[in-house]
C-alpha cells in the first residue's frame, strides 16, 4: 500500500525511500489487518463514529494506567488500554448494545474492582455520541454508577475529547509535585539515573553518527521506535519469549541502520549534500517513519509485556526488577561500546573518523567502512534502547522514539556534539534532571525541564561538557 | 465516486483559512530561512505563543486587537529571548534550540497545572475566545453560498475570517517583496551567503539576524490566530509535525520566492484534500480506517519533504543558483 503510494509520487528515485522504509513495512504487514482496532485515545465522535470511553482511577483517586479493556457487539472486537490520566476510548461504528470487559489482570497492583459484578457490562453506543463506562475501583461497598450512554463525556473528565495524538509516552502516578522527602528524593534520582543509562543507549548512537558524519539525525526517535515496535510485535503478535523478542528487535534495528546508510544515507554523501540538507531530509524521514508506524500499529499504546512486574526494595527504594535487568543491559552495552571506542582498533579509527574524516582517510582508514558501521550501531544501540525504554515505561506507541528525541539532542548537545563520551554523560544529567524535577515542578513539566537545560548550557557553554569549543561557529 | 464534491472540497482548500494560516506561517519562515538563512526549526512555538495570546486576552475581555497586540508582544518577546543566545552559534544550534523551545512552549501550555491560564490539555475550546473577532465582522450574520462553497458570513470557519486571512497573505507578500529590494532585505541576502562578508562591510550581523528573526516569529504568531479561529485552541494541534508542514510547503513552493509560501500552502493542502477524499471514497473503512488514511497522507507530506531536498530543493519557483540550502 505505501510502497505502491511512494513510487507514484516519484517513479525512478523513490527506491532509497522505499529501501528505508522496507524494513518496517515487512514486520508489520504481517499486522495490518489488526490495524485500527485499537485506536486508543484518538476516538472523537462523528456522524459514523460513536466512543465507549472511560477513565479508571486507583482507589486513592491516581489514574490507573495500561488497564486493558475489551469492547464486542454489533460484530466488532476492540481493546483499548488506558493511558497516563487512566482515560481509554474505543471507536465504534454502528448503534448498538456493546459489552466491555476490563481485564482485571491489568489493574496496578492492589487495586480491585469495587463492583466486580458489573464486569463485563453492556454499554449503549449511539452515532456522533460518547459513552461513558465507569469502573470504580477499591473495596467493595458504594454502589456503581451506571453507565451513561449518549452523554457527551463523561462528567468527571469533560476533557476526554481532547485530541491526544501526541501524548506523552512517560508514566507517572503523580501529576503534582509532593513534598521533599529522603525516600521520595532517593527514589527520583534512581529512576533518573535508570532513564538516563537507557536515553544513553540511544544518544550514543545519535552522537557517533554526528561525529562520523556531521549528520543531526532527527529521524533517530524513530530508530528507537523501531526497536520498541519490533519487540512489540515478535514478543505479543508473534507469542515469542521476551529475550528472544528482544534480541530479534535489536537486531532488526541493527539492520535498518545498514539498509538505512547503504540505500540512503551513502548515495547523498556520494552526491555532496550538506549537513544541512541532510537534517531536513531526516525530518521529512522521521515524519514518514512515524505515521508509517501509526498506519500499520494505529495510535494506541502498545505493552512489549503484559507481565505484572514484581517490585524489589532495595533500601527504601522500589525497583521493578525489570528496570533492574535493564539496567544491567544497558551497562553491558554501554561499557561494551566504551571498550569497543578505547581498546579496539576499530574504535580507535572511528574516533578518528570522528575527529577528521579527511586525515582518517588519509592515514589508511576505510572512512566509508567505520561510516556503515556506525550507523549499524547506533540504529542497533537505539533499538535496544527503544526495548528497554519500552519496557520501563511499560508502554510504547508509535511516536514513543519522537517524544523522547529532544531528550537525546539535550543529552548530545550538554554533553558536546559528537563525543561518545559526553553523550553518556549528557544523558543521565538529562535523566536526573527530568526525573528529580517533578519533585518541585508538575510531573507532566519535567521533560520541558530537561529542554531548558539544553537552552542554558547552549548559553553558558555552547561546546558542552567535554565538547572542545573549535567545534562551534 | 462524487467528482464534484471532491474538486468542490479540493477547489475549497485553495483558499481556507488554514491554507492562509500556514502561509502566512511560512513567509515568517522564508524571512527566516529563505532571506536570512536561519534554520527556525520551532515555527509552531511561534504559533501557539500567537494563538494562546489572542486567547486568552479575548476570553479576559480584551478585543479582538487587544488580542492580536499581546499575540505580537509576546513574539518579539519569545524570539528576542530565543535569538539572545543562538545568533551568534553555528545554524543547528539554532535548529535544535527552536525546537526545544517550541517543545516547552507546547508542554507547558497542556500542563495539567496551567489548565486556569490555557485549559490545560483540553485546550480553550472555541465558542469563548472567537467572539472579539465576530464583533469586527461587517456582514449580516446568516450564511452565504457562492457556488459550491457554503460558509457562515461571521461565525467560526467564515467568509469573513477568509477575507482578512487572504487580504493579509497578500499584504504580507508584498512586504517580503519590498523587502527583498531593500537594501535591509539586500544585507540579509548577505548574511545568508556570506555572514564574514557582510561582517567585513561592516554590518552588525547579530543585529541584522536579530531583526529577521522576530519579523518572520511575529508573521508566525499571526498565522496562529488565523489557524485556530476556526476551530479551538488544543497545544498538540501545533507540535512538531507542523512546522515540519510549514517547512514542506516553503520548499515546495520554493525558498527565498515572494509567492512560494503561498502556492506551497495552497498546493500542499489541496493535495492532501484531494488523496484524502478520493481514499475515503474509493477504500472501504474495513480496508483502511480513517486515522490510517490520515496517518497516510502525513507519510505522503514527509516522503515529499524527503524527495524535494534531494532532487529539488529550490521547489517550484525557486532559483537554484540562489538558494543552495547550505547555510552555515
Amino acid at each position: 500500500m505505501h510502497g505502491a503510494a511512494v513510487r507514484g509520487v516519484r517513479p525512478g528515485q523513490a527506491r532509497a525511500a522505499l529501501v528505508v522504509l522496507l524494513l518496517s513495512l515487512v514486520l508489520t504487514m504481517l499486522v495490518a489487518p489488526f490495524a485500527g482496532a485499537t485506536t486508543g485515545e484518538q476516538c472523537s465522535p462523528d456522524a459514523s463514529t460513536a466512543c465507549i470511553q472511560g477513565r479508571i482511577r486507583t482507589a486513592a483517586g491516581d489514574p490507573a494506567v495500561g488497564v486493558k479493556l475489551s469492547v464486542e457487539g454489533q460484530g466488532f472486537t476492540g481493546e483499548a488500554i488506558t493511558d497516563d490520566d487512566g482515560r481509554w476510548s474505543v471507536a465504534v461504528t454502528e448503534d448498538g448494545d456493546y459489552a466491555v470487559t476490563l481485564d482485571v489482570a491489568t489493574l496496578p497492583a492492589g487495586e480491585s474492582l469495587r463492583n466486580p459484578g458489573d464486569n463485563p457490562r453492556t454499554v449503549t453506543a449511539k452515532l456522533g455520541t460518547a459513552a461513558a463506562t465507569l469502573f470504580p475501583l477499591g473495596s467493595g461497598g458504594g454502589s456503581a454508577p451506571s453507565p451513561t450512554p449518549g452523554d457527551p463525556a463523561s462528567p468527571t473528565d469533560p476533557g476526554t475529547a481532547a485530541p491526544g495524538g501526541d501524548a506523552e509516552a512517560g508514566v507517572d502516578s503523580s501529576a503534582r509535585p509532593g513534598s521533599i522527602t529522603f525516600p521520595r528524593v532517593a527514589q527520583q534520582f534512581t529512576s533518573g539515573i535508570i532513564f538516563g543509562l537507557l536515553l544513553a543507549l540511544a544518544s550514543v548512537g545519535l552522537s557517533l553518527i554526528y561525529g562520523t558524519t556531521g549528520l543531526s539525525s532527527f529521524s533517530h526517535g524513530e530508530q528507537v521506535t523501531l526497536g520498541a515496535l519490533a519487540a512489540y510485535i515478535f514478543a505479543q503478535m508473534l507469542h515469542l519469549p521476551l529475550l528472544v523478542a528482544g534480541i530479534l528487535a535489536v537486531l532488526v534495528g541493527a539492520a535498518s541502520g545498514w539498509v538505512q546508510d547503504a540505500g540512503l544515507w551513502k548515495p547523498l554523501r556520494k552526491r555532496g549534500m550538506g549537513p544541512v540538507q541532510l537534517m531536513i531530509i531526516t525530518i521529512g524521514l522521521s515524519m514518514a517513519l512515524q505515521y508509517t508506524y501509526q498506519f500499520f500499529l494505529g495510535g494506541g499504546r502498545l505493552r512489549i509485556s503484559i507481565a505484572t512486574p514484581t517490585s524489589v526494595n532495595l533500601g527504601g527504594v522500589i525497583i521493578t526488577h525489570q528496570s533492574l535487568l535493564s539496567t544491567a543491559i544497558a551497562l553491558l552495552a554501554l561499557g561494551g561500546v566504551a571498550y569497543f571506542l578505547k581498546g579496539t582498533w576499530t574504535g580507535r579509527a572511528t574516533r578518528a573518523v570522528s575527529d577528521n574524516p579527511a586525515l582518517a582517510a588519509a592515514s589508511g582508514i576505510n572512512v566509508e567502512r567505520i561510516i556503515r558501521l556506525v550507523w549499524v550501531m547506533g540504529a542497533g544501540l537505539a533499538a535496544l534502547g527503544g526495548v528497554l525504554i519500552g519496557l520501563y515505561f511499560n508502554v510504547t506507541s508509535w511516536n514513543m522514539g519522537g517524544t523522547i528525541l529532544l531528550l537525546m539532542f539535550a543529552a548530545v548537545t550538554l554533553g558536546g556534539l559528537g563525543t561518545a563520551f559526553g553523550a553518556l554523560a549528557g544523558s543521565i544529567v538529562i535523566g536526573l534532571v527530568s526525573e528529580m524535577s517533578s519533585l518541585v515542578i508538575p510531573s507532566d513539566l519535567r521533560y520541558a525541564g530537561a529542554l531548558l537545560i539544553l537552552i542554558l548550557v547552549l548559553l553558558v557553554r555552547p561546546q558542552g561538557i567535554l565538547g572542545r569549543a573549535e567545534r562551534i561557529g | 465516486m462524487d467528482w464534484t464534491r471532491i474538486l468542490a472540497n479540493v477547489v475549497g482548500e485553495f483558499f481556507s483559512p488554514l491554507t492562509a494560516a500556514y502561509a502566512i506561517a511560512a513567509i515568517g519562515l522564508n524571512i527566516h530561512f529563505g532571506l536570512t538563512g536561519l534554520l527556525n526549526m520551532g515555527q509552531a512555538g511561534f504559533m501557539l505563543i500567537g494563538a494562546y495570546g489572542f486567547a486568552i486576552t479575548t476570553l479576559a475581555g480584551g478585543s479582538a486587537l487587544a488580542g492580536i497586540l499581546v499575540g505580537l508582544v509576546a513574539a518579539v518577546v519569545f524570539s528576542l529571548i530565543l535569538g539572545m543566545p543562538t545568533l551568534r552559534l553555528r545554524g543547528d544550534y539554532l535548529a535544535i534550540v527552536t525546537i526545544a523551545a517550541a517543545e516547552i512552549v507546547r508542554l507547558i501550555a497542556r500542563s495539567t497545572s496551567m489548565t486556569w491560564l490555557t485549559g490545560g490539555n483540553a485546550g480553550i475550546a472555541g465558542d469563548g475566545f472567537k467572539n472579539a473577532f465576530h464583533e469586527t465582522c461587517p456582514f449580516p450574520s446568516g450564511n452565504t453560498t457562492v457556488l459550491w462553497w457554503t460558509y457562515p458570513n461571521c461565525y467560526s470557519n467564515s467568509w469573513w475570517l477568509r477575507i482578512v486571512a487572504w487580504v493579509l497573505v497578500g499584504l504580507f507578500c508584498l512586504l517580503v517583496w519590498r523587502l527583498m529590494r531593500s537594501p535591509w532585505g539586500r544585507v540579509l541576502k548577505g548574511i545568508r551567503e556570506d555572514e564574514d562578508a557582510v561582517r567585513s562591510l561592516g554590518k552588525n550581523v547579530y543585529s541584522y539576524k536579530m531583526q529577521a528573526l522576530v519579523l518572520g516569529g511575529v508573521l508566525g504568531a499571526i498565522a496562529g490566530i488565523i489557524y485556530v479561529l476556526p476551530q479551538a485552541v488544543q497545544a498538540d494541534s501545533m507540535g512538531r509535525p507542523t512546522t515540519f508542514f510549514v517547512w514542506t510547503l516553503l520548499l515546495l513552493g520554493g525558498a527565498a520566492t515572494v509567492f512560494g509560501p503561498v502556492l506551497g500552502s495552497v498546493l500542499l493542502w489541496a493535495v492532501l484534500m484531494l488523496i484524502r477524499s478520493v481514499m475515503r471514497d474509493v477504500i472501504p473503512m474495513s480496508v483502511l480506517s480513517s486515522e490510517q488514511i490520515e496517518a497516510f497522507s502525513f507519510i505522503t507530506v514527509g516522503v515529499t519533504l524527503m524527495l524535494l531536498v534531494i532532487f529539488r530543493p529550490q521547489g517550484i519557483l525557486g532559483d537554484k543558483k540562489e538558494l543552495a540550502i547550505n547555510v552555515r
